[in-house]
Protein backbone atom coordinates (compact mmCIF):
# COMPACT_ATOMS: atom_id res chain seq x y z
CA UNK A 1 0.00 0.00 0.00
CA UNK A 2 2.34 2.92 -1.36
CA UNK A 3 1.03 6.31 -1.34
CA UNK A 4 0.50 6.71 -4.18
CA UNK A 5 -2.08 4.02 -4.85
CA UNK A 6 -3.75 5.37 -1.35
CA UNK A 7 -4.00 8.35 -3.54
CA UNK A 8 -5.14 7.06 -6.83
CA UNK A 9 -8.22 5.20 -4.61
CA UNK A 10 -9.48 7.58 -2.04
CA UNK A 11 -7.74 10.52 -3.14
CA UNK A 12 -10.41 11.74 -5.79
CA UNK A 13 -13.28 10.85 -3.55
CA UNK A 14 -11.70 12.80 -1.01
CA UNK A 15 -10.90 15.60 -2.89
CA UNK A 16 -14.43 15.83 -4.25
CA UNK A 17 -16.06 16.26 -0.82
CA UNK A 18 -13.61 18.74 0.70
CA UNK A 19 -14.30 21.32 -2.47
CA UNK A 20 -17.94 20.46 -2.25
CA UNK A 21 -18.62 19.28 1.24
CA UNK A 22 -16.32 20.49 3.47
CA UNK A 23 -15.39 24.20 2.25
CA UNK A 24 -19.04 24.71 1.74
CA UNK A 25 -19.46 23.98 5.24
CA UNK A 26 -16.72 26.30 6.60
CA UNK A 27 -18.21 28.61 3.78
CA UNK A 28 -21.85 28.64 5.72
CA UNK A 29 -20.06 28.81 9.16
CA UNK A 30 -18.74 32.09 7.82
CA UNK A 31 -21.46 33.30 6.74
CA UNK A 32 -23.49 33.09 9.87
CA UNK A 33 -21.74 35.27 12.01
CA UNK A 34 -22.05 38.14 9.10
CA UNK A 35 -24.76 40.89 8.85
CA UNK A 36 -27.55 41.10 6.00
CA UNK A 37 -26.82 44.28 4.59
CA UNK A 38 -29.30 43.89 1.61
CA UNK A 39 -32.12 41.58 -0.41
CA UNK A 40 -29.41 38.18 -0.06
CA UNK A 41 -26.18 40.45 0.52
CA UNK A 42 -24.39 39.64 3.28
CA UNK A 43 -21.44 42.08 4.81
CA UNK A 44 -19.83 43.10 8.37
CA UNK A 45 -19.94 43.63 10.62
CA UNK A 46 -19.17 40.29 12.71
CA UNK A 47 -22.19 39.59 14.54
CA UNK A 48 -23.85 36.62 17.20
CA UNK A 49 -27.10 38.14 15.72
CA UNK A 50 -27.95 34.99 13.66
CA UNK A 51 -27.18 32.72 15.89
CA UNK A 52 -28.64 34.81 18.83
CA UNK A 53 -32.32 34.03 16.96
CA UNK A 54 -31.48 30.22 16.91
CA UNK A 55 -31.92 30.35 20.22
CA UNK A 56 -35.12 32.71 20.16
CA UNK A 57 -33.86 36.08 20.73
CA UNK A 58 -35.34 38.72 18.43
CA UNK A 59 -33.80 39.97 15.25
CA UNK A 60 -31.57 42.92 17.42
CA UNK A 61 -30.64 40.76 20.37
CA UNK A 62 -32.48 42.77 22.55
CA UNK A 63 -35.62 40.56 24.10
CA UNK A 64 -36.18 36.65 24.33
CA UNK A 65 -39.20 35.58 22.46
CA UNK A 66 -38.44 32.13 21.72
CA UNK A 67 -39.79 32.16 18.43
CA UNK A 68 -37.93 29.98 16.67
CA UNK A 69 -37.86 27.47 19.87
CA UNK A 70 -41.62 27.09 18.76
CA UNK A 71 -40.85 26.21 15.55
CA UNK A 72 -37.92 23.80 16.14
CA UNK A 73 -40.40 22.50 18.83
CA UNK A 74 -43.10 21.47 16.30
CA UNK A 75 -40.54 20.18 13.87
CA UNK A 76 -39.63 17.97 16.33
CA UNK A 77 -42.83 16.61 17.86
CA UNK A 78 -44.26 16.37 13.86
CA UNK A 79 -41.20 14.37 13.34
CA UNK A 80 -41.95 12.33 15.71
CA UNK A 81 -45.83 12.14 15.60
CA UNK A 82 -44.67 10.75 11.78
CA UNK A 83 -42.42 8.55 12.80
CA UNK A 84 -44.54 6.60 15.61
CA UNK A 85 -47.81 6.37 13.12
CA UNK A 86 -45.27 5.12 10.39
CA UNK A 87 -44.10 2.23 13.19
CA UNK A 88 -47.83 1.56 13.92
CA UNK A 89 -48.59 1.41 10.34
CA UNK A 90 -45.36 -0.41 9.16
CA UNK A 91 -44.00 -2.73 11.79
CA UNK A 92 -47.30 -4.96 11.71
CA UNK A 93 -46.76 -5.18 7.92
CA UNK A 94 -43.18 -6.53 7.95
CA UNK A 95 -44.68 -9.03 9.50
CA UNK A 96 -47.19 -9.75 7.18
CA UNK A 97 -44.74 -9.52 4.82
CA UNK A 98 -42.31 -11.64 6.14
CA UNK A 99 -45.08 -14.91 6.78
CA UNK A 100 -46.25 -15.51 3.62
CA UNK A 101 -44.60 -17.91 1.11
CA UNK A 102 -42.19 -17.02 -1.00
CA UNK A 103 -43.80 -16.06 -4.52
CA UNK A 104 -46.63 -13.52 -2.46
CA UNK A 105 -43.74 -11.96 -0.58
CA UNK A 106 -41.58 -11.07 -4.18
CA UNK A 107 -44.93 -9.53 -4.89
CA UNK A 108 -45.67 -7.56 -1.72
CA UNK A 109 -41.95 -6.51 -1.44
CA UNK A 110 -42.64 -5.56 -5.30
CA UNK A 111 -46.10 -3.52 -4.08
CA UNK A 112 -43.51 -1.55 -1.79
CA UNK A 113 -40.83 -0.62 -3.54
CA UNK A 114 -43.32 0.90 -6.66
CA UNK A 115 -44.00 4.33 -4.50
CA UNK A 116 -40.80 4.05 -3.15
CA UNK A 117 -39.25 4.64 -6.28
CA UNK A 118 -41.85 7.06 -7.40
CA UNK A 119 -40.62 10.80 -7.47
CA UNK A 120 -40.79 12.48 -4.02
CA UNK A 121 -42.50 15.26 -5.75
CA UNK A 122 -44.92 13.06 -7.37
CA UNK A 123 -45.73 11.34 -4.23
CA UNK A 124 -46.16 14.70 -2.10
CA UNK A 125 -48.73 16.18 -4.97
CA UNK A 126 -50.98 13.55 -5.15
CA UNK A 127 -51.75 14.13 -1.75
CA UNK A 128 -53.02 17.55 -2.87
CA UNK A 129 -55.42 15.89 -4.86
CA UNK A 130 -56.65 13.25 -2.79
CA UNK A 131 -57.54 15.98 0.47
CA UNK A 132 -58.52 19.19 -2.26
CA UNK A 133 -61.99 17.99 -1.79
CA UNK A 134 -62.07 17.59 1.84
CA UNK A 135 -60.80 21.30 2.09
CA UNK A 136 -57.88 19.44 4.01
CA UNK A 137 -55.20 21.69 1.81
CA UNK A 138 -53.16 23.48 3.66
CA UNK A 139 -53.40 21.88 7.38
CA UNK A 140 -51.14 20.51 9.68
CA UNK A 141 -53.21 16.77 9.70
CA UNK A 142 -52.35 17.14 5.90
CA UNK A 143 -48.67 17.51 6.72
CA UNK A 144 -48.49 14.54 8.72
CA UNK A 145 -50.56 12.49 6.07
CA UNK A 146 -47.73 13.52 3.69
CA UNK A 147 -45.01 12.50 5.59
CA UNK A 148 -46.52 8.99 7.24
CA UNK A 149 -47.11 8.41 3.53
CA UNK A 150 -43.34 9.60 1.75
CA UNK A 151 -41.41 7.89 4.93
CA UNK A 152 -43.25 4.66 5.18
CA UNK A 153 -41.78 2.74 2.80
CA UNK A 154 -38.27 4.05 4.17
CA UNK A 155 -39.06 2.38 7.43
CA UNK A 156 -40.67 -1.04 6.16
CA UNK A 157 -37.72 -1.95 4.24
CA UNK A 158 -35.02 -2.11 7.04
CA UNK A 159 -37.65 -3.27 9.49
CA UNK A 160 -38.65 -6.22 6.88
CA UNK A 161 -34.78 -7.13 6.91
CA UNK A 162 -34.78 -8.14 10.52
CA UNK A 163 -38.23 -9.58 10.57
CA UNK A 164 -36.80 -11.78 7.82
CA UNK A 165 -34.22 -13.25 9.90
CA UNK A 166 -36.37 -13.51 13.31
CA UNK A 167 -35.83 -17.27 14.89
CA UNK A 168 -39.23 -18.31 15.71
CA UNK A 169 -38.54 -21.43 17.39
CA UNK A 170 -37.13 -18.55 20.42
CA UNK A 171 -41.12 -18.04 20.43
CA UNK A 172 -41.68 -21.50 20.31
CA UNK A 173 -39.26 -22.29 23.33
CA UNK A 174 -41.10 -19.31 25.48
CA UNK A 175 -44.80 -20.86 24.67
CA UNK A 176 -43.32 -24.36 25.51
CA UNK A 177 -42.40 -22.70 28.85
CA UNK A 178 -45.81 -21.71 29.41
CA UNK A 179 -45.88 -18.01 27.97
CA UNK A 180 -49.03 -16.60 26.44
CA UNK A 181 -48.36 -15.91 22.63
CA UNK A 182 -48.23 -11.81 23.55
CA UNK A 183 -45.45 -12.24 25.67
CA UNK A 184 -43.87 -14.52 23.97
CA UNK A 185 -43.72 -12.09 21.58
CA UNK A 186 -42.80 -9.38 23.36
CA UNK A 187 -40.01 -11.60 24.98
CA UNK A 188 -38.79 -13.51 22.16
CA UNK A 189 -39.35 -11.40 18.60
CA UNK A 190 -39.42 -8.34 19.04
CA UNK A 191 -35.62 -7.68 20.63
CA UNK A 192 -34.64 -9.80 17.77
CA UNK A 193 -35.98 -7.30 15.41
CA UNK A 194 -34.75 -4.41 17.45
CA UNK A 195 -31.60 -2.79 14.92
CA UNK A 196 -34.26 -3.08 12.16
CA UNK A 197 -36.66 -0.74 14.33
CA UNK A 198 -33.95 1.93 15.69
CA UNK A 199 -32.77 2.07 11.62
CA UNK A 200 -36.47 2.27 10.59
CA UNK A 201 -37.13 4.94 13.28
CA UNK A 202 -34.35 7.08 12.55
CA UNK A 203 -34.44 6.80 8.43
CA UNK A 204 -37.87 8.02 9.25
CA UNK A 205 -37.47 10.78 11.82
CA UNK A 206 -34.43 12.38 10.09
CA UNK A 207 -35.95 13.15 7.01
CA UNK A 208 -39.30 14.43 8.52
CA UNK A 209 -36.89 16.30 10.93
CA UNK A 210 -35.21 18.15 7.45
CA UNK A 211 -38.39 18.41 5.26
CA UNK A 212 -39.61 21.52 3.66
CA UNK A 213 -41.51 20.02 0.65
CA UNK A 214 -44.07 18.53 2.76
CA UNK A 215 -44.92 21.09 5.07
CA UNK A 216 -44.39 23.70 2.26
CA UNK A 217 -46.75 22.10 -0.53
CA UNK A 218 -49.19 20.34 2.28
CA UNK A 219 -49.23 22.56 5.46
CA UNK A 220 -49.47 26.40 4.84
CA UNK A 221 -47.69 29.09 6.64
CA UNK A 222 -49.17 28.54 9.72
CA UNK A 223 -47.26 25.23 10.17
CA UNK A 224 -43.59 26.22 9.15
CA UNK A 225 -40.56 23.57 10.47
CA UNK A 226 -37.14 24.52 10.64
CA UNK A 227 -37.05 23.44 6.75
CA UNK A 228 -39.33 25.99 5.93
CA UNK A 229 -37.50 28.53 7.91
CA UNK A 230 -34.31 27.40 6.07
CA UNK A 231 -36.23 28.15 2.72
CA UNK A 232 -37.38 31.09 3.61
CA UNK A 233 -34.24 32.76 4.26
CA UNK A 234 -32.84 31.75 1.19
CA UNK A 235 -36.17 32.91 -0.68
CA UNK A 236 -37.85 35.42 0.15
CA UNK A 237 -36.55 37.07 3.34
CA UNK A 238 -33.15 36.77 1.81
CA UNK A 239 -31.37 36.66 5.58
CA UNK A 240 -28.24 34.00 4.38
CA UNK A 241 -26.66 34.54 8.05
CA UNK A 242 -29.99 33.59 10.07
CA UNK A 243 -30.54 30.71 7.19
CA UNK A 244 -27.11 29.62 7.87
CA UNK A 245 -27.39 29.61 11.47
CA UNK A 246 -30.66 27.47 11.21
CA UNK A 247 -29.04 25.19 9.28
CA UNK A 248 -26.64 24.38 11.49
CA UNK A 249 -29.17 24.06 14.15
CA UNK A 250 -31.17 21.48 12.12
CA UNK A 251 -27.61 19.90 10.66
CA UNK A 252 -26.61 19.70 14.74
CA UNK A 253 -29.92 18.18 15.50
CA UNK A 254 -29.87 15.40 12.95
CA UNK A 255 -25.99 14.43 13.98
CA UNK A 256 -27.24 14.34 17.59
CA UNK A 257 -29.90 11.55 16.90
CA UNK A 258 -27.30 9.69 15.05
CA UNK A 259 -25.06 9.98 17.81
CA UNK A 260 -27.53 8.16 19.85
CA UNK A 261 -28.35 5.63 17.22
CA UNK A 262 -24.39 5.03 17.53
CA UNK A 263 -24.53 4.55 20.97
CA UNK A 264 -27.12 2.40 20.82
CA UNK A 265 -26.16 0.19 17.60
CA UNK A 266 -22.26 0.97 17.79
CA UNK A 267 -19.95 1.74 14.83
CA UNK A 268 -20.81 -1.27 12.94
CA UNK A 269 -24.59 -0.46 13.05
CA UNK A 270 -24.10 3.18 11.92
CA UNK A 271 -22.20 1.84 8.47
CA UNK A 272 -25.05 -0.66 8.06
CA UNK A 273 -27.40 1.26 8.29
CA UNK A 274 -25.87 3.68 5.24
CA UNK B 1 -45.29 -21.26 8.02
CA UNK B 2 -47.47 -18.79 6.18
CA UNK B 3 -50.87 -18.77 7.98
CA UNK B 4 -51.47 -15.36 9.68
CA UNK B 5 -54.03 -13.80 11.76
CA UNK B 6 -57.01 -12.23 9.95
CA UNK B 7 -56.27 -8.95 11.61
CA UNK B 8 -52.83 -8.77 10.87
CA UNK B 9 -53.83 -9.42 6.83
CA UNK B 10 -56.62 -6.72 7.29
CA UNK B 11 -53.88 -4.36 8.53
CA UNK B 12 -51.66 -5.38 5.83
CA UNK B 13 -54.14 -4.57 3.13
CA UNK B 14 -55.24 -1.43 4.45
CA UNK B 15 -51.49 0.06 4.74
CA UNK B 16 -51.66 -1.27 0.70
CA UNK B 17 -54.76 1.10 0.22
CA UNK B 18 -52.92 3.91 2.04
CA UNK B 19 -49.86 3.79 -0.30
CA UNK B 20 -51.53 3.32 -3.38
CA UNK B 21 -55.47 5.41 -3.02
CA UNK B 22 -53.61 8.49 -3.33
CA UNK B 23 -50.98 7.57 -6.94
CA UNK B 24 -54.43 5.59 -8.02
CA UNK B 25 -56.84 9.20 -7.72
CA UNK B 26 -53.96 11.39 -9.54
CA UNK B 27 -53.56 8.47 -12.60
CA UNK B 28 -57.42 8.84 -12.60
CA UNK B 29 -57.96 12.93 -12.16
CA UNK B 30 -55.20 13.02 -15.43
CA UNK B 31 -58.20 11.47 -17.51
CA UNK B 32 -60.86 14.30 -16.36
CA UNK B 33 -62.14 16.91 -18.45
CA UNK B 34 -62.68 19.63 -16.07
CA UNK B 35 -60.18 22.36 -15.94
CA UNK B 36 -60.52 23.43 -12.07
CA UNK B 37 -61.98 21.84 -9.19
CA UNK B 38 -62.24 18.30 -8.28
CA UNK B 39 -65.23 17.06 -9.79
CA UNK B 40 -65.30 14.48 -12.75
CA UNK B 41 -67.19 15.77 -15.80
CA UNK B 42 -66.11 13.27 -17.63
CA UNK B 43 -63.27 11.65 -19.16
CA UNK B 44 -60.72 13.01 -21.97
CA UNK B 45 -56.80 12.06 -23.09
CA UNK B 46 -56.38 16.09 -24.39
CA UNK B 47 -53.87 16.65 -20.84
CA UNK B 48 -51.12 14.50 -22.25
CA UNK B 49 -51.44 16.20 -25.49
CA UNK B 50 -51.03 19.89 -23.88
CA UNK B 51 -48.51 18.15 -22.04
CA UNK B 52 -46.48 16.84 -25.07
CA UNK B 53 -47.16 20.34 -26.95
CA UNK B 54 -45.13 22.10 -23.87
CA UNK B 55 -41.58 23.10 -24.45
CA UNK B 56 -40.60 23.63 -21.17
CA UNK B 57 -41.97 19.87 -20.17
CA UNK B 58 -39.66 18.98 -22.53
CA UNK B 59 -36.87 20.78 -22.09
CA UNK B 60 -37.04 19.64 -18.43
CA UNK B 61 -37.30 16.07 -19.11
CA UNK B 62 -33.65 16.59 -21.43
CA UNK B 63 -31.91 18.51 -18.52
CA UNK B 64 -33.17 15.92 -15.80
CA UNK B 65 -31.77 13.24 -18.22
CA UNK B 66 -28.80 15.09 -18.83
CA UNK B 67 -27.88 15.12 -15.42
CA UNK B 68 -28.96 12.11 -14.43
CA UNK B 69 -26.47 10.15 -16.83
CA UNK B 70 -23.54 12.77 -16.82
CA UNK B 71 -23.69 12.52 -12.89
CA UNK B 72 -23.95 8.91 -13.00
CA UNK B 73 -21.18 8.40 -14.66
CA UNK B 74 -18.48 10.49 -12.68
CA UNK B 75 -19.87 9.75 -9.23
CA UNK B 76 -19.73 5.67 -10.51
CA UNK B 77 -16.16 6.30 -11.11
CA UNK B 78 -14.82 8.31 -8.54
CA UNK B 79 -17.27 6.45 -6.33
CA UNK B 80 -15.83 2.81 -7.07
CA UNK B 81 -12.27 3.77 -6.61
CA UNK B 82 -13.64 5.57 -2.88
CA UNK B 83 -15.17 2.47 -1.73
CA UNK B 84 -12.25 0.23 -3.22
CA UNK B 85 -9.70 2.33 -0.91
CA UNK B 86 -11.93 2.23 1.87
CA UNK B 87 -12.05 -1.68 1.53
CA UNK B 88 -8.72 -1.93 0.84
CA UNK B 89 -7.42 0.21 3.79
CA UNK B 90 -7.83 -0.24 7.54
CA UNK B 91 -6.77 2.57 9.66
CA UNK B 92 -7.72 5.32 11.21
CA UNK B 93 -7.73 7.23 8.20
CA UNK B 94 -10.45 4.75 7.15
CA UNK B 95 -13.06 5.59 10.05
CA UNK B 96 -12.63 9.41 9.21
CA UNK B 97 -13.64 8.75 5.74
CA UNK B 98 -16.74 6.60 6.50
CA UNK B 99 -17.94 9.55 8.48
CA UNK B 100 -17.26 12.18 5.75
CA UNK B 101 -18.70 9.66 3.43
CA UNK B 102 -21.92 9.21 5.74
CA UNK B 103 -22.18 13.27 6.07
CA UNK B 104 -23.96 13.99 2.22
CA UNK B 105 -26.40 10.75 3.26
CA UNK B 106 -27.81 12.48 6.42
CA UNK B 107 -27.20 15.88 6.26
CA UNK B 108 -31.01 17.10 5.04
CA UNK B 109 -31.08 17.68 2.12
CA UNK B 110 -32.40 21.70 2.59
CA UNK B 111 -29.02 22.00 4.63
CA UNK B 112 -26.81 20.85 1.10
CA UNK B 113 -28.96 22.75 -1.24
CA UNK B 114 -28.16 26.05 0.82
CA UNK B 115 -24.81 24.72 1.40
CA UNK B 116 -23.76 24.76 -2.38
CA UNK B 117 -26.17 27.61 -2.98
CA UNK B 118 -23.98 29.46 -0.70
CA UNK B 119 -20.37 28.07 -2.01
CA UNK B 120 -21.11 28.78 -5.74
CA UNK B 121 -22.07 32.74 -4.83
CA UNK B 122 -18.90 32.64 -3.47
CA UNK B 123 -16.72 31.21 -5.93
CA UNK B 124 -18.41 33.60 -8.23
CA UNK B 125 -17.67 36.51 -6.54
CA UNK B 126 -14.33 35.29 -6.31
CA UNK B 127 -14.05 34.69 -10.33
CA UNK B 128 -15.50 38.16 -11.38
CA UNK B 129 -13.14 39.61 -9.15
CA UNK B 130 -10.80 37.78 -11.81
CA UNK B 131 -12.88 39.26 -14.67
CA UNK B 132 -14.45 35.53 -15.23
CA UNK B 133 -18.75 35.10 -14.90
CA UNK B 134 -20.61 32.28 -14.81
CA UNK B 135 -24.61 31.77 -13.53
CA UNK B 136 -26.05 28.57 -12.11
CA UNK B 137 -27.53 26.02 -14.71
CA UNK B 138 -26.17 22.36 -15.90
CA UNK B 139 -22.62 22.74 -14.77
CA UNK B 140 -23.70 23.90 -10.57
CA UNK B 141 -26.81 20.81 -10.54
CA UNK B 142 -24.43 18.52 -12.14
CA UNK B 143 -21.71 18.78 -9.62
CA UNK B 144 -23.97 19.20 -7.01
CA UNK B 145 -25.55 16.02 -7.76
CA UNK B 146 -22.41 14.08 -7.92
CA UNK B 147 -21.51 15.04 -4.49
CA UNK B 148 -24.55 13.62 -3.12
CA UNK B 149 -24.20 10.76 -5.28
CA UNK B 150 -20.37 9.30 -4.41
CA UNK B 151 -21.08 8.34 -1.16
CA UNK B 152 -24.50 6.07 -2.34
CA UNK B 153 -22.15 4.39 -4.44
CA UNK B 154 -18.85 3.86 -2.34
CA UNK B 155 -20.69 2.31 0.39
CA UNK B 156 -22.34 0.06 -2.02
CA UNK B 157 -19.29 -1.36 -3.76
CA UNK B 158 -17.69 -1.65 -0.13
CA UNK B 159 -20.39 -3.54 1.11
CA UNK B 160 -20.22 -5.42 -1.78
CA UNK B 161 -16.19 -6.31 -1.40
CA UNK B 162 -16.72 -6.91 2.32
CA UNK B 163 -17.05 -10.75 2.35
CA UNK B 164 -12.96 -10.75 0.55
CA UNK B 165 -10.22 -10.30 1.82
CA UNK B 166 -6.87 -8.04 0.56
CA UNK B 167 -5.02 -12.00 -0.18
CA UNK B 168 -6.68 -11.93 -3.35
CA UNK B 169 -4.77 -8.93 -4.77
CA UNK B 170 -2.01 -10.40 -3.12
CA UNK B 171 -1.95 -13.77 -4.78
CA UNK B 172 -2.81 -12.09 -7.99
CA UNK B 173 0.44 -10.45 -7.36
CA UNK B 174 2.51 -13.26 -6.62
CA UNK B 175 1.54 -15.08 -9.58
CA UNK B 176 3.53 -11.94 -11.86
CA UNK B 177 -0.03 -9.63 -12.23
CA UNK B 178 0.45 -5.96 -12.56
CA UNK B 179 -1.03 -3.42 -9.74
CA UNK B 180 -2.97 -2.54 -13.32
CA UNK B 181 -3.93 -6.00 -14.02
CA UNK B 182 -5.15 -7.23 -10.57
CA UNK B 183 -7.17 -4.53 -10.00
CA UNK B 184 -8.81 -4.58 -14.25
CA UNK B 185 -9.04 -8.57 -13.79
CA UNK B 186 -9.61 -9.41 -10.05
CA UNK B 187 -10.84 -6.95 -8.18
CA UNK B 188 -13.01 -5.33 -10.65
CA UNK B 189 -15.04 -8.17 -11.63
CA UNK B 190 -15.59 -9.13 -7.99
CA UNK B 191 -16.69 -5.60 -7.32
CA UNK B 192 -18.97 -5.30 -10.43
CA UNK B 193 -22.23 -6.47 -9.03
CA UNK B 194 -22.21 -3.18 -6.36
CA UNK B 195 -20.70 -0.81 -9.37
CA UNK B 196 -23.82 -1.27 -11.31
CA UNK B 197 -26.19 -1.24 -7.90
CA UNK B 198 -24.50 2.16 -6.91
CA UNK B 199 -24.50 3.58 -10.54
CA UNK B 200 -28.28 2.63 -10.51
CA UNK B 201 -28.99 4.24 -6.63
CA UNK B 202 -27.03 7.11 -8.16
CA UNK B 203 -29.17 7.57 -11.74
CA UNK B 204 -31.94 7.23 -9.77
CA UNK B 205 -31.33 9.49 -7.07
CA UNK B 206 -30.33 11.99 -9.58
CA UNK B 207 -33.60 11.40 -11.39
CA UNK B 208 -35.37 11.97 -8.27
CA UNK B 209 -33.79 15.18 -6.50
CA UNK B 210 -35.39 18.16 -6.09
CA UNK B 211 -34.28 20.26 -2.88
CA UNK B 212 -30.32 20.50 -3.75
CA UNK B 213 -31.33 21.04 -7.50
CA UNK B 214 -33.82 23.96 -6.54
CA UNK B 215 -31.52 25.52 -4.72
CA UNK B 216 -28.52 25.37 -7.14
CA UNK B 217 -30.06 25.86 -10.39
CA UNK B 218 -30.74 29.23 -11.11
CA UNK B 219 -33.86 30.17 -12.61
CA UNK B 220 -33.26 29.49 -16.30
CA UNK B 221 -32.87 25.96 -15.93
CA UNK B 222 -35.42 23.28 -15.00
CA UNK B 223 -35.37 19.63 -14.31
CA UNK B 224 -38.59 17.59 -14.14
CA UNK B 225 -39.29 17.78 -10.43
CA UNK B 226 -38.42 21.24 -10.09
CA UNK B 227 -41.16 21.77 -13.06
CA UNK B 228 -43.78 20.09 -11.07
CA UNK B 229 -42.90 22.23 -7.94
CA UNK B 230 -43.22 25.50 -9.51
CA UNK B 231 -46.36 24.56 -11.32
CA UNK B 232 -48.15 22.67 -8.17
CA UNK B 233 -46.58 26.28 -6.42
CA UNK B 234 -49.27 28.06 -8.82
CA UNK B 235 -52.23 25.65 -8.61
CA UNK B 236 -53.58 22.19 -9.47
CA UNK B 237 -52.87 21.77 -13.38
CA UNK B 238 -54.36 18.70 -15.12
CA UNK B 239 -51.34 18.38 -17.49
CA UNK B 240 -49.15 17.97 -14.11
CA UNK B 241 -51.46 15.23 -13.38
CA UNK B 242 -50.94 13.96 -16.83
CA UNK B 243 -47.23 14.09 -16.33
CA UNK B 244 -47.02 12.54 -12.87
CA UNK B 245 -49.13 9.57 -14.04
CA UNK B 246 -46.37 9.20 -17.11
CA UNK B 247 -43.84 9.32 -14.57
CA UNK B 248 -45.51 6.56 -12.34
CA UNK B 249 -45.83 4.39 -15.08
CA UNK B 250 -41.52 4.64 -16.13
CA UNK B 251 -41.42 3.77 -12.34
CA UNK B 252 -43.44 0.93 -12.06
CA UNK B 253 -41.97 -0.22 -15.34
CA UNK B 254 -38.41 0.01 -14.45
CA UNK B 255 -38.98 -1.54 -11.18
CA UNK B 256 -40.37 -4.24 -13.13
CA UNK B 257 -37.77 -4.89 -15.59
CA UNK B 258 -35.02 -4.26 -12.40
CA UNK B 259 -36.83 -7.44 -10.72
CA UNK B 260 -36.50 -9.30 -13.54
CA UNK B 261 -33.18 -8.88 -14.14
CA UNK B 262 -32.11 -9.19 -10.48
CA UNK B 263 -33.97 -12.43 -9.74
CA UNK B 264 -31.84 -15.20 -8.88
CA UNK B 265 -32.18 -18.48 -11.20
CA UNK B 266 -33.92 -21.08 -10.40
CA UNK B 267 -32.28 -23.97 -9.95
CA UNK B 268 -32.29 -27.40 -12.40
Amino acid sequence: MTPRRFLATLGPGVLWLMAFLVVPALIMLGYSFLTRTDLAQVGSPWTLESWGRVIGYDALFQEWTGDNLRVLWRSVWVAGLSTLLCVLLGYPLAFYIARQDARRRQLLLLLLIIPFWTNFLIRVYAWIILLRPFDLVPSLTATLLGMVYAFLPFFVLPVYASVEKVNWSLAEAAQDLGAPPARAFWSAVVPQTWPGLVAGILLTFIPALGTFVVSDLLGGAKTALVGNLVQNQFGQAGDWPYGSALSFLLMGLVLLGLWAYARVAGRRGLEELV
Amino acid sequence: MTRTHPLLAAWAWLVYAFLYLPILVLIVFSFNESRFGAEWTGFTTKWYGVLLDRADVRAALGHTLQVALLSTLVSTVLGTLTGLGLWRYTSRARAALSTLLVLPIVIPDVVMGVMLLMFYAAVRAGLERAGWTFDNGFWTVLLAHVTFQISYVALTVRSRLSGYGPELEEAARDLGASAWQSFWRVVLPLAWPGVLAGALLAFTLSLDDFVVTYFTSGSGFQTLPVLIYTNVKRGVTPDINALSTLLILVTVVAVLVANALLRPRRKG
